[in-house]
């Protein structure tokens, strides 16, 4: 019941996320207060695929599941540990979300809403290039994996 | 009602008030004889009693009030012999009965008076009621011409002067004109060349003066036209403020208002001029027959031609001449200053095709059913005189689910809101122009996406549609029941209806309904086809009520407390909602909230007043408690104005600032300045109350400053306890506790089932705890309660305190609501995606199908995809009939047509 963690404890596992990295310890502070502070039990779901991305994530204590729908059921992609943020590609791109996350555990999150976000990445440029090297990442990663699945098709 | 409205004001009034006119003349005349009277005694009481004219001997009598004439054939007739009174028994006598004229001039005078008024108002009140009668039967294109405002303008301020004139239309001439009339008559009498010399100039200031006065009955008229349309203007910057701001014009609407007061301005000093001028030239006439008559008249006296008497004689009789005359011309002046605002008046209502009065009769029943509902030959244009139908033929037949696309027009014409080029839309065989609205306006019920709401409650809207008629008489018993029939009386009297408004109008057979207890059923169906209960019951669970109004309700909320609490507990969601609880602090609310524990309902302790108020610094004194909050208050701006302060006033965060403003940061920073390193002891009144005031919309789970520790916590819950246990008597109707047992009538009602507040921490907390509450309402079987609280909601002006959305969907339940042949529902609800309207769609044709009179329901579609839920598909391409048949067959053919216009 007792809410321990503060906006400067917030901050201390802000700092700890790469993509703020960059980013004053003020504006962190800021980025918390203006964020909200949520907690999940274990099982419970922070947004599933297919919803509109309003929000990203930053986990404070806790993990989280990313699952993806396939026609068998639910697939789990990865877990994602403290100090992790999910869910920001979805608003970068006004889309939906592309997998469903779940509390693995008792979890507390800072809730970041779109807007606020959107306005992070114009005022700090630093936020902006650090999310585009997560999405080239992505991507390279994506491509290799495609081309690696095509020439095992074509092998087969 | 006469069809067209009379043209001239004095035959209006005439017809209808020619009794009362003859009466109050009557009564004018008969007033005159004691006025005569009066008129003569002082000169009786001077002459005789005082001046002693007659009792010239000491003990001398005169004869009082001996009543005697002569009488042709009878002879001298003494109806009273009189009494024989002394001197000082005269004076008195002759006094008592000056004072006895006095009292009986004027009672004649307050009669004369209250029914010349009360003529005038209700005059006033029929010809009001006859614009409002003409505007309710004014032809549909009327609309699109007049403003609303100058309507209003016109029958709020511009006929108010006939009221006051029409007491004075006929009696006042004959009054006056018989006044001067004797004057002039007297003045003959006297010496004729001299009553001739007045008669000329008399029938100069006739002739000349109303000639003058054209001039200003020109100004007086484009004095009202421009002050009308001033009117309309100002409710136009009132409906399009958005757009003004929106654009930023509003110093061209500025710019607009100042040329027109200027011209407004120009008229009216226009006017004065020529009024005072015309004045001027009156008085120098009526000024002018007096110097003629010493010219003239002594002249003549010189020579001896006329007696000097005479002279004195005309001269005296000749004061009595200018008053009526002034007054007279007086009247007619503003008798025509009245006509020319009847006029401009009645002429704004005197419309082409208005519709006869037989078609809107009161009626209770609905006319019979009549089948089908066809359009035949028919042509739509719109204003402009572009094509919108041509010539188009279509039936619906009872019970039949037509999907139109393309057909707006065609809607709107079956809706009677636009009418036929040529061609017609008939039911059963008649148009529909011609079939009363007691069938038309009943036996379709018409729904568009443009829902005119009426100011009033979410119920009254919903049920406006079934307000025909008044069909059950409300019942008065006592003093009620005497005002009532004045009231039926006074409407006769003024030819206005005696519908009461405050029967019961609400026909319950047409909602599905036996009776006002069982109007719940079909409102509910209703609501829920077109997805609105959840709107509504989020509604009422956000307003509050009155519990005398809900008398059980307010108990079982009291009840469902507990039940609420154990389904949070069975759903292991216990840390969703922190209660309130006497003895100890609640973390989810503010730190205020957790001091008052109640809701303050007065003004003594609400706001800024709070910190005025001297019981509550008497405890703040007591439990110290004071500085602590102090110190509080000084943190949170510390830290509001380090987080904030570089940013810009417009930028988003601040929206999560909830305590402050943008513009209150810089106040706060130069406040914290002059306060660094001051207690609380030093700091000034205004200063502690802005700092304190800052600490008491704290929440720490919230804001996360970590200023709350346990002891801080206990305090304030002693303080708590201090405050409530002394409350004075006075403060005791200003302040509602937190009481488990008891209904808040202050809060919300979603506060009174939750008594507490819902946690932070929960992402969608509030949207859980909302589900959770209707769940449990559900279940007690309160849903319908907390509804008709729901419906209680003002919807405020135009519908505007509801979403657009919800506007929209409340249109079309209210249509939905009344059992009707035939449903016409024209592109109702364009502002929902297409989920919900798939799903709207289907659940009305449910609701539909369920109706035992088999009604037709028509549909115009924004959607083409949801057309496949109906029997059949009308397709119109630019006015023309493309397509008509059953979904399956229609679908490439709407397929084709799609691609033709994404094209």
């Amino acid at each position: 019941m007792m809410n321990t963690m503060l906006l400067k404890d917030e901050v201390q596992s802000l700092k700890q996320v790469p993509l703020f990295a960059g980013i004053p310890p003020a504006k962190l502070k800021l980025l918390a207060f203006t964020s909200d502070r949520v907690s999940y039990g274990a099982g419970e779901v922070l947004f599933r695929q297919g919803d509109v991305g309003d929000a990203a994530y930053v986990i404070l204590s806790g993990s989280a599941e990313i699952l993806a729908d396939s026609p068998n059921g639910p697939i789990k992609i990865t877990e994602l540990g403290t100090n992790s943020i999910v869910g920001e590609i979805a608003i970068l791109c006004d889309g939906v979300r592309t997998a469903t996350v779940m509390a693995a555990m008792p979890m507390e999150a800072l809730r970041i809403r779109k807007e606020i976000f959107l306005k992070m990445l114009a005022d700090f440029p630093e936020i902006t290039i650090e999310v585009l090297r997560v999405l080239a990442e992505r991507l390279s990663h994506t491509t290799s994996e495609l081309t690696e699945a095509r020439s095992r098709q074509r092998n087969s | 009602m006469t069809p067209s409205m009379d043209q001239r004001l004095g035959h209006y009034i005439w017809t209808h008030t020619k009794r009362q006119q003859i009466w109050i003349l009557f009564i004018v005349a008969l007033s005159m004889i004691p006025y005569f009277l009066s008129f003569d005694l002082p000169k009786q009481i001077v002459n005789g009693p005082i001046q002693g004219k007659g009792f010239e001997t000491a003990g001398a009598t005169q004869t009082f009030m001996r009543i005697d004439f002569d009488m042709p054939l009878l002879g001298h007739v003494v109806l009273f012999n009189g009494l024989e009174l002394n001197r000082l028994q005269t004076l008195f006598a002759l006094s008592l009965v000056f004072l006895l004229l006095v009292v009986i001039n004027g009672l004649f005078k307050l009669y004369i008076n209250t029914y010349k008024g009360r003529l005038g108002e209700r005059l006033l009140r029929r010809i009001r009621f006859e614009l409002v009668d003409r505007i309710l039967r004014f032809p549909p294109s009327q609309f699109k011409r007049v403003k609303g405002a100058e309507l209003a303008s016109m029958i709020k301020d511009e006929v108010e002067p006939l009221g006051g004139f029409t007491g004075d239309a006929f009696v006042q001439p004959a009054l006056l004109g018989g006044q001067a009339l004797t004057a002039l008559i007297f003045i003959f009498m006297q010496h004729f060349w001299l009553g001739m010399v007045a008669a000329i100039i008399v029938a100069v200031q006739a002739v000349l003066i109303p000639r003058m006065r054209q001039r200003l009955l020109v100004l007086g008229r484009q004095r009202q036209i421009t002050a009308r349309e001033l009117s309309g203007r100002v409710s136009e910057i009132v409906e399009g403020i958005a757009t003004i701001h929106a654009y930023d014009t509003s110093n061209y609407e500025r710019a607009d208002i100042s040329a027109r007061l200027g011209r407004i301005f120009k008229i009216r000093y226009d006017l004065y001029q020529w009024k005072f001028l015309v004045k001027f030239i009156n008085n120098f006439l009526a000024q002018v027959t007096p110097f003629l008559f010493y010219c003239i008249g002594g002249y003549l006296a010189l020579n001896g031609r006329l007696d000097v008497g005479q002279l004195v004689a005309v001269i005296n009789a000749y004061k009595d001449l200018p008053g009526p005359l002034k007054d007279l011309i007086d009247w007619d002046q503003t008798r025509q200053d009245v006509q020319v605002k009847y006029v401009q008046v009645v002429e704004q209502f005197q419309v082409d095709r208005m519709m006869d009065p037989s078609l809107q009769a009161l009626s209770k029943a609905a006319g019979d059913s009549r089948h089908p509902l066809a359009a035949v030959n028919l042509s739509l244009v719109d204003d402009s005189g572009a094509r919108l139908m041509e010539r188009v033929s279509l039936q619906i037949a009872k019970g039949e689910r037509v999907a139109i696309i393309g057909g707006e027009a065609l809607a709107e014409a079956a809706a009677r809101i636009l009418a036929p080029e040529a061609g017609r839309i008939a039911l059963g065989g008649d148009d529909i122009w011609d079939l009363p609205e007691s069938l038309t306006g009943r036996r379709i019920s018409y729904a568009a996406s443009d829902v005119y709401l009426f100011s009033g409650t979410l119920g009254d809207n919903l049920f406006y549609g079934l307000k025909h008629a008044p069909l059950k008489p409300p019942t008065y018993d006592g003093e009620a029941a005497i005002d009532h029939k004045w009231a039926l009386t006074e409407a006769r009297l003024a030819g206005n209806p005696e519908y009461d408004i405050k029967g019961d109008w609400i026909d319950y057979a047409e909602a599905g309904a036996d009776g006002p207890d069982k109007l719940f059923r079909p409102v509910r169906a209703v609501l829920d086809a077109v997805q609105l209960s959840n709107d509504i019951f989020d509604l009422a669970l956000r307003s509050t009520f009155d519990p005398a109004r809900h008398p059980q309700l307010a108990d079982h909320i009291v009840d469902m407390r507990s039940a609420l609490r154990d389904e949070l507990e069975q759903a292991g969601l216990r840390g969703l909602v922190s209660m309130f609880e006497a003895d100890s602090y609640n973390r989810e609310a503010t730190v205020g909230e957790n001091l008052l524990f109640g809701t303050a309902t007065g003004l003594s302790l609400k706001g800024r007043a709070i910190g005025q108020n001297p019981y509550f610094r008497s405890v703040m004194d007591r439990t110290g408690l004071g500085p602590r909050l102090f110190r509080m208050g000084y943190e949170i701006a510390e830290n509001a104005v380090e987080l904030f302060a570089d940013l810009p006033p417009d930028h988003p965060f601040f929206q999560q600032l909830t305590f402050m403003t943008p513009d209150d940061i810089p106040e706060y920073q130069q406040l914290l300045q002059k306060l660094q390193g001051k207690s609380f002891e030093e700091a000034s009144d205004k200063d502690r109350y802005k700092i304190i005031k800052l600490s008491f919309a704290y929440i720490e789970p919230r804001h996360r400053f970590g200023l709350l520790n346990d002891e801080l916590m206990a305090k304030i819950v002693e303080a708590r306890h201090i405050f409530h246990d002394n409350l004075p008597e006075e403060l005791e109707s200003e302040f509602e506790r937190y009481d488990a047992e008891k209904y808040m009538a202050s809060a919300s009602l979603l506060d009174n089932v939750l008594i507490g507040r819902i946690s932070h921490k929960h992402a969608d907390g509030a949207e859980r705890v909302r589900a959770m509450v209707r769940n449990v309402v559900n279940k007690q079987g309160l849903y319908d309660d907390v509804l008709a609280v729901g419906l209680d909601f003002d919807v405020g002006a135009g519908g505007r305190r509801l979403a657009v959305t919800q506007r929209q969907k409340l249109g079309l339940a209210r249509a939905l609501i009344r059992r009707s042949d035939y449903y016409l529902f024209n592109r109702p609800l364009p502002g929902l995606d297409h989920r919900l309207q798939d799903d709207i769609v289907h659940r009305v044709l449910e609701l539909v199908d369920q109706a035992s009179e088999k009604p037709a329901l028509i549909w115009v579609l924004s959607n083409p995809s949801l057309s496949g839920q109906f029997d059949r598909v009308v397709v119109f391409d630019r006015g023309v009939l493309t397509a008509d048949g059953p979904p399956e067959t229609l679908a490439e053919k709407a397929q084709g047509r799609k691609e033709r216009v994404s094209s």
